[in-house]
């Protein structure tokens, strides 16, 4: 629709959406950046003040923060590379090799993002605890390993950008499948892969259900377990509760400033198109 | 892309003596590849996936205790005690109640946006990360914040209220004060990841058809109703059944907008407790996992029932705009 260029309206109302967007960070960074007591004032706070470093040094004095943040890091980036891995290989072998059974195996991928996960929450639990892996990092990251979203993008990538014609010369010039993959495919669905990563960490990094019940809650087990006790105390404690929070998104925004294009295309690109 | 290769009859010659030379294994190596690159999604599927919902049906027909095992088969004593439990019937309805209500307004207000950002805007990029960045926010987060705008005493807005002479409300201590409130938080989470779909579907629209309603005299308003919404169906579609599964399944927002924290009962008088909570109450706070496995998995048919009965509505408004 470019019959005419947006005018002053439409940035208006843009720019005031955006403002909602940007506002509950930005509050959330000035509670953290007052003492609890602003709180009490009768106007809420708008302009951060100067307790920061008082407020994240609590937060670390409260819960065992370095260890949540460790185990959130290990969690999340064994989780991306994990996805990236295995949904490449899996997208790459539903776009472009061929095996009795494709077609159907990839109705299944594509309806296993119908089922719920939350609803196996009971047995998966008492699976983890007869493995005795309650309370260990493995108990979160090995259902998170491989998921239907990540086989249908890599999918997708494999189609639009690995010609044919390049994996048959590879076959031709006596390659393996697993080789071809790995010096035809994957450079070339780079960009995508990278947007998967990118995502699945943020996914593991946000995740909050399973971890908090199959790890030991008083156990700092990740930063998002970590920062909802902050809020669970008998006192609440505003500015504590919301550094935790913001020092929680910290990693995730800064990730997603940094990669923001990238981030939108891939999940532009993931729509189902009219 | 071209037919696949193998099929050339300009290559067939020569190829597989080259093949078998460089490689005894080739054949049994396309035969056999394929299925070990697929492999990890089926075994890890199964394993965490599917084998636990099957499992739940399996330890929803006993007295199954989280902490002491199974006390023994009671074939469907859990699912009647369920149908007759008060409290579940206030979890559906809460859950219900709290998916519709953002829902709703929510898939609108994307396409509302959408709409705007198909506009040949400058510095598109800007826009469209602003928009997505509530979505990369931890949920937890989210939650934390909002009851903090939301909150009784020193919310924001509660002051924004009394300055224009509104009374204050206590958003926690009443249904639909507190069914509104999670719902704000939902909404602000994912209005912007459903505008940029919707956008992404509007772009592929041929631009033709507006040029020959531009011809004909439509208004911009005319031309997004009756073009832009039946082009980009299959997303609306897409966007609906998607979030009714994410909906139904609501549990980080409410969990922490309750003062208590993580008792997953939902204020005070249970007046927002989902259905995920109420299957955590039970299941991990009460140790019952035969009852809870009964609530998961009527939830299971709950998101099945709404899922189609929003896909079967949705087409219907569709296809008659």
């Amino acid at each position: 629709m470019t019959t005419k260029r947006p005018g002053f309206l439409v940035y208006g109302l843009l720019s005031a959406v955006l403002l909602a967007s940007v506002f509950p960070l930005y509050f959330s960074f000035v509670v953290a950046s007052k003492d609890n007591s602003a709180i009490g004032d009768r106007v809420p706070p708008l302009i951060p003040g100067g307790n920061l470093f008082a407020n994240i040094a609590r937060v670390f004095d409260t819960v065992d923060f370095w260890l949540a943040i460790q185990n959130s890091l290990i969690i999340a980036s064994t989780v991306a590379v994990a996805n990236v891995l295995l949904s490449s290989l899996a997208g790459f072998a539903f776009a472009r090799l061929r095996f009795r059974g494709r077609d159907s195996l990839f109705l299944i991928v594509v309806g296993t993002a119908m089922v719920p996960t939350q609803l196996g929450v009971i047995p998966l639990y008492m699976l983890m605890s007869e493995l005795d892996w309650y309370g260990q990092l493995q108990a979160v990251i090995l259902p998170a390993l491989v998921g239907a979203l990540g086989v249908f993008m890599m999918r997708q990538a494999c189609e639009e950008t690995v010609p044919h014609e390049l994996i048959e010369a590879a076959r031709v010039d006596g390659c393996s499948v697993l080789r071809t993959f790995f010096t035809v495919a994957l450079p070339a669905i780079r960009p995508q892969a990278a947007v998967l990563g990118m995502l699945t960490f943020m996914t593991a990094w946000n995740d909050y259900f399973w971890p908090l019940i199959v790890l030991d809650p008083n156990d700092s087990p990740t930063v998002q377990v970590a920062v909802s006790t902050l809020a669970s105390g008998y006192y609440t404690d505003y500015s504590l509760m919301l550094t935790g929070a913001t020092l929680g998104v910290l990693p995730v925004i800064a990730l997603f400033l940094l990669l923001a294009r990238h981030i939108v295309g891939g999940i532009m690109q993931g729509a189902v198109k009219g | 892309m071209a037919a696949p290769v193998t099929d050339s009859p300009l290559r067939t010659p020569q190829q597989p003596p080259s093949r078998k030379r460089r490689w005894p294994l080739a054949r049994l190596d396309t035969k056999v590849t394929p299925y070990l690159f697929v492999a990890p999604f089926f075994l890890i599927f199964g394993a965490f996936g599917l084998f636990p919902l099957l499992y739940t049906a399996w330890v929803s027909l006993h007295d199954w205790q989280l902490v002491d095992g199974q006390q023994g088969f009671v074939g469907l004593a859990n699912y009647y005690a369920l149908f007759g439990d008060p409290n579940f019937y206030n979890a559906l309805g809460n859950t219900v109640s709290m998916f519709l209500l953002s829902t709703i307004p929510q898939l609108l207000a994307a396409l509302g946006l959408a709409a705007l950002l198909d506009r040949g805007l400058r510095g598109r990029t800007f826009w469209r990360a602003g928009l997505l960045l509530p979505n990369v926010v931890s949920v937890v987060a989210v939650a934390l914040v909002f009851t903090q705008i939301f909150g009784r005493d020193f919310g924001i807005v509660n002051y924004l209220l009394e300055l224009v002479g509104l009374d204050r409300v206590n958003w926690q201590a009443d249904t639909w004060s507190s069914h509104l409130a999670v719902s704000a938080m939902v909404m602000w989470r994912w209005t912007g990841y459903n505008a940029l779909l919707y956008l992404a579907a509007m772009q592929s629209v041929p631009k033709d058809l507006y040029e020959a309603a531009t011809v004909d005299g439509a208004s911009r308003w005319r031309m997004f109703w009756s073009i832009t919404v039946p082009s980009i169906r299959p997303t609306i579609l897409f966007t609906i059944v998607v979030s009714t599964i994410g909906g139904m399944q609501l549990f980080v927002e409410p969990t922490l907008f309750d003062p208590k924290g993580a008792s997953g009962v939902g204020g005070s008088d249970r007046q927002f407790q989902t259905l995920t909570m109420y299957l955590y109450e039970k299941g991990f706070r009460l140790f019952d996992a035969g009852y809870a496995s009964a609530i998961a998995w009527v939830l299971f048919l709950v998101v099945l029932i709404f899922a189609l009965i929003n896909f079967t509505l949705a087409r219907r408004i569709a296809s008659k705009g």
